[in-house]
């Protein structure tokens, strides 16, 4: 018998899997930043299900790593928004949204 | 007492699960986007006012009740406004999809 | 299977379906609208797994201002040329995928062999809540038994802040961001700021106060202060203020500040940084909680409109 708390973490291990297929397989980077943080969400469910099974003292989950999720959600956005801001910048210098080396347009060199 | 309201909860929760399943079904089926758009509005509206509805019956105390129809008024206000923003864009969009059918640069 | 477990494995389902149209969409837009209603649907499983606070930021947080985030920058990206057409070849994608099975599935693996029953430092945080003098351990955790980590994922807030910002030209050094906005003010949007903005800031800071001993707190009642401020600049009536600005930089970093000084004043009074001297335990974390919640109010719709593009007045 699969309990509830199990079932989330084997969702959260899909997740990851999804998320990391994502990451590698799709070259548009805005896309590459959704996948990394479903990605994200995944390793978060499993922390949720450590939290569950570690149900005691009254309490319904152990708070450790239910706190740790939380400050770990801010990150994951914290890290989006860096990542976006940067994809941004590279957009406004190249004209594309493309994380090839070699793209036509990057080879100017900026002015300081 | 007690069973007359888990009737009356079950009863208004199962009315507002029905309204979700209904509007889901028109959001998924209906052909264009206005009407998808008001099987949506009328499920926020009447689906989430049955549950909160069945809910108030369950809820400890006059603060806990209120609470859940702040919730409810809340999801109007902002279903209402997304659902004029949206109507809006489409609007503009055929505008400008009429515009370029008609010869017309669009601006 | 009972009728709880049909829903948990519906929902299971429904989240899984979800992120796999979410990583297969076509359009940059289905797929961020995707995503939104994932981290929906993901707060419900949180709130099965009894992990409220969880719930309640992963809402606010993880689907309402990282969409409003997508959304923005899918927007200014629609003229950019994509790289479609870097998409790797059939035999790379099949490897990628294997590998992302595989991975998945020594995850699962290891879920299925965890230890029985699981480890728990729940009887400590109980055993030591009553010193706090918060009702809620997950507060408790967050601003008393490991607050160093608490602090240093305030300092990471900042440190994104500053990254974000030195991605500005320098013409528009010290200029102010433009955040997410309708192209030109929408009486609807409008009426909404304008009525939804008061009542939210009440929400959010009742989120704050009753986090002490019930679910939320400074991370939640901060999320939803920050989208306060959001609605009311997307619908212009306000705007993103200039990154110079002095009011701004302090409510920045008030909050790791306070918290810093707090910890540092453990260190005389208690003799262990972030030591919290027990009879001013409650009132301490309540204060830290205030300016924590403060820079967090400012600090994620300051992420959210990214670096300056206006040359300073």
């Amino acid at each position: 018998m699969i309990t509830a708390a199990t079932l989330s973490g084997l969702t959260g291990a899909i997740l990851v899997g999804l998320g990391l297929y994502g990451l590698i397989a799709d070259p548009r980077p805005l896309r590459k930043i959704l996948a990394f943080n479903i990605l994200g969400s995944g390793v978060f469910l499993v922390f949720g299900i450590i939290a569950r099974r570690g149900a005691a003292a009254g309490f319904p989950a152990d708070p450790v790593p239910q706190a740790m999720v939380i400050t770990g959600i801010v990150v994951a956005f914290a890290a989006s928004a860096l990542a976006i801001a940067i994809l941004l910048r590279l957009v406004s210098e190249t004209g594309r949204a493309s994380l090839r080396p070699d793209t036509p347009g990057a080879a100017q060199t900026p002015g300081d | 007492m007690s069973g007359a309201l888990d009737l009356f909860s079950i009863a208004a929760i199962s009315v507002g699960g029905f309204f979700f399943l209904a509007g889901t079904v028109g959001l998924l089926r209906f052909p264009d986007p206005l009407c998808r758009l008001h099987a949506l509005t009328k499920v926020d509206n009447l689906g989430l006012g049955f549950i909160v509805l069945g809910l108030i019956a369950r809820s400890d105390g006059v603060f806990g009740a209120l609470k859940l129809v702040a919730i409810w008024a809340l999801v109007q206000l902002a279903g209402a406004t997304s659902a004029q923003l949206i109507a809006r864009a489409i609007r503009r969009k055929e505008q400008i999809g009429a515009k370029s059918a008609g010869g017309s640069p669009a601006a | 299977m009972n009728a709880l477990g049909a829903v948990d494995l519906g929902l299971a389902l429904l989240v899984l379906a979800i992120a796999g149209w979410t990583i297969a969409a076509r359009e940059a837009f289905a797929a961020i609208v995707g995503y939104v209603a994932y981290g929906l649907l993901l707060s419900i499983v949180w709130a099965r797994l009894f992990a409220v606070d969880v719930a309640m930021t992963e809402a606010a947080i993880g689907g309402g201002v990282t969409g409003v985030l997508l959304i923005s920058a899918a927007a200014r990206l629609r003229q950019a040329q994509t790289a479609e057409d870097e998409r790797p070849t059939l035999p790379l994608r099949l490897m990628a995928a294997a590998l992302s099975a595989l991975a998945a599935i020594a995850l699962g693996a290891v879920i299925l062999s965890l230890p029985e029953p699981g480890p728990s430092l729940a009887p400590l945080a109980a055993k030591n809540l009553a010193a706090t003098g918060v009702g809620n351990p997950i507060t408790a955790v967050l601003i008393a038994f490991r607050s160093f980590d608490t602090l240093l994922e305030k300092v990471v807030l900042l440190l994104a802040i500053i990254g974000v910002w030195s991605l500005a030209p320098d013409r528009y050094w010290g200029g102010a961001p433009i955040a997410p906005r309708a192209a030109r003010p929408v009486g609807a949007l409008t009426f909404l700021a304008q009525l939804v903005a008061p009542i939210g800031v009440v929400v959010g800071v009742h989120m704050v106060w009753v986090g002490a001993d019930e679910p939320g707190g400074a991370f939640q009642g901060g999320a939803i202060l920050a989208a306060m401020w959001m609605i009311v600049m997307m619908a212009r009536l306000s705007e993103a203020p200039p990154v110079g600005a002095p009011w701004l930089r302090a409510a920045l970093v008030a909050g790791p500040a306070v918290f810093l000084i707090a910890g540092a004043s453990g260190a005389v009074t208690s003799g262990a940084f972030f030591a919290l001297p027990q009879a001013f335990a409650k009132p301490l974390i309540l204060i830290i909680e205030a300016f924590m919640t403060l820079s967090i109010a400012v600090t994620l719709p300051m992420l959210v409109a990214g670096p300056p593009r206006r040359a300073p007045l």
